[in-house]
């Protein structure tokens, strides 16, 4: 199965890249890895007119971190990810970042494509959700900081405008010890995720202060498990706790029975992974 | 429209579609055909080539995204001969079919750029997005580490 036909551009800075989406808006798509992109043309899902290869881009691939954020640029590859030193600081990143796909696709696929494409079965929606991520999406006429929560709206869908691009993410740099993590079910290496859970705990004085939880594959959309986390603000860290987050983060969910499993056997995994990443938080915030 | 790119050290211009995938640009254009179309969903790895020293899933790239790269495929592994990845997987039986070996020493040669002495479980979560229908991969884990230990004990004579 092959794409339907389109015209393909190769800008070489990001004003031209920007330029080149205000033109064409909505019959543009912007191609960085491609590794989610390509293979939806393949099968015709996606057949937009014009392709904005931004891989040439410079300046789009940097991880630092700066006045209280980690900034990642939308073009870090996967692989990147796993194997920054930068990123090892952020656990939920890190331990997500090796688990996305398989390694060849790690080579190519970028946090920038992963974010915009919106699949509830893509990881980092979850992590960025759990860290309480922003977006900076920028056009020919400007730029603005988006929420993650605001900005994965829909399944596949995303707040993003014509004439927009991801260019940036941003994660809150903690201001106490935290910790968290990313647990990933899946029946095989590159297959989509069963269930994912990603977890981030910042303490308050031995207790916790806020507690982060994202869900993959449980829903249209990757989701932000908000009474679980609400649940956990202010509690004494121990099974007690994470039990009952478990409980309300399962009962959030929205899975679906599939040949990956049931439903009610998707709900079961949010639970034990959801008191199984808290547990791991907790020990990587005391550590 | 045009791309020109290396190809195991030999420089080629194309003139194709935008749509033509990389993989098919290597096979129908070049008529390079060890590397495989395996499946339709970026899934089995049997079209990995490497651009730039890296593994790439040639179904799912456009080939005029190469433009300007240096692309390996299993063609180009070797000097005339065979590389030490290739003499490992004849000495240890790396292959049944041989539907995904290209892709297999590929990945096997990249490996051992960045890790010339990888353990059993580096070896399994590099071809870990590589699919073997045949082998159970063991043969293959075998022939990557033999390789690796060829060019340990060689390293002047064993080429890439």
């Amino acid at each position: 199965m092959l794409p339907s036909a389109f015209e393909y551009h190769r800008p070489s800075t990001l004003d031209e890249a920007l330029a080149l989406l205000a033109e064409h808006g909505e019959d543009a798509k912007v191609l960085a890895g491609g590794q989610s992109l390509i293979p939806l043309m393949k099968l015709r899902f996606a057949a937009p007119e014009h392709l904005i290869d931004v891989n040439r881009i410079a300046g789009l691939d940097g991880i630092e971190e700066r006045d209280g954020a980690l900034r990642i640029g939308a073009l870090v590859r996967h692989n990147q990810l796993a194997a920054s030193e930068v990123i090892a600081r952020y656990p939920t990143i890190a331990t997500a970042a090796p688990q996305i796909a398989d390694p060849i696709v790690r080579n190519l696929g970028t946090i920038g494509g992963s974010l915009s494409h919106a699949d509830p079965a893509g990881d980092l929606g979850s992590v960025m959700l759990a860290l309480g991520a922003s977006v900076v999406l920028r056009s020919s006429s400007g730029e603005r900081e988006v929420p993650i929560g605001e900005f994965l709206v829909d399944t596949f869908q995303t707040s993003i405008a014509p004439g927009e691009m991801l260019t940036e993410v941003r994660v809150p740099t903690p201001t106490a010890r935290s910790g968290g993590t990313y647990l990933k079910m899946e029946r095989k290496v590159g297959d989509f995720a069963t269930v994912g859970t990603a977890v981030f705990v910042q303490m308050q004085n031995g207790t916790i202060g806020s507690a982060g939880i994202g869900l993959t594959s449980v829903g249209l959309k990757n989701l932000k498990a908000t009474a679980a986390e609400a649940a956990l603000a202010g509690a004494e860290p121990g099974e007690d706790a994470f039990a009952e987050a478990g409980r309300l983060a399962a009962e959030a969910s929205q899975p679906v029975t599939d040949v990956r499993g049931s439903e009610a056997y998707k709900r079961h995994v949010v639970d034990v992974y959801v008191r199984r990443g808290l547990a791991r938080a907790i020990e990587l915030a005391r550590a | 429209m045009e791309a020109t790119f290396t190809v195991n050290g030999a420089e080629h211009t194309v003139d194709v579609e935008p749509r033509m995938l990389l993989v098919h640009v290597i096979r129908d254009e070049l008529g390079m055909t060890g590397t495989h179309v395996g499946c339709d969903t970026t899934s089995c790895g049997a079209c990995t080539v490497l651009v730039d020293g890296t593994p790439v899933k040639s179904c799912t790239v456009f080939g005029v995204q190469a433009d300007g790269r240096e692309i390996t495929t299993v063609e180009g592994l070797g000097a005339g001969g065979l590389s030490a990845m290739q003499e490992a997987f004849k000495e240890e039986h790396g292959l049944q079919c041989g539907f995904c070996t290209p892709g297999m020493m590929l990945v096997g040669t990249a490996l051992l750029e960045r890790n010339p002495d990888p353990s059993e479980e580096d070896v399994r979560w590099a071809i870990s997005g590589n699919i073997c229908r045949c082998t159970g991969y063991i043969n293959i884990v075998a022939a990557i580490r033999a390789a690796a230990a060829a060019k340990a004990e060689q390293p002047a004579v064993a080429s890439a």
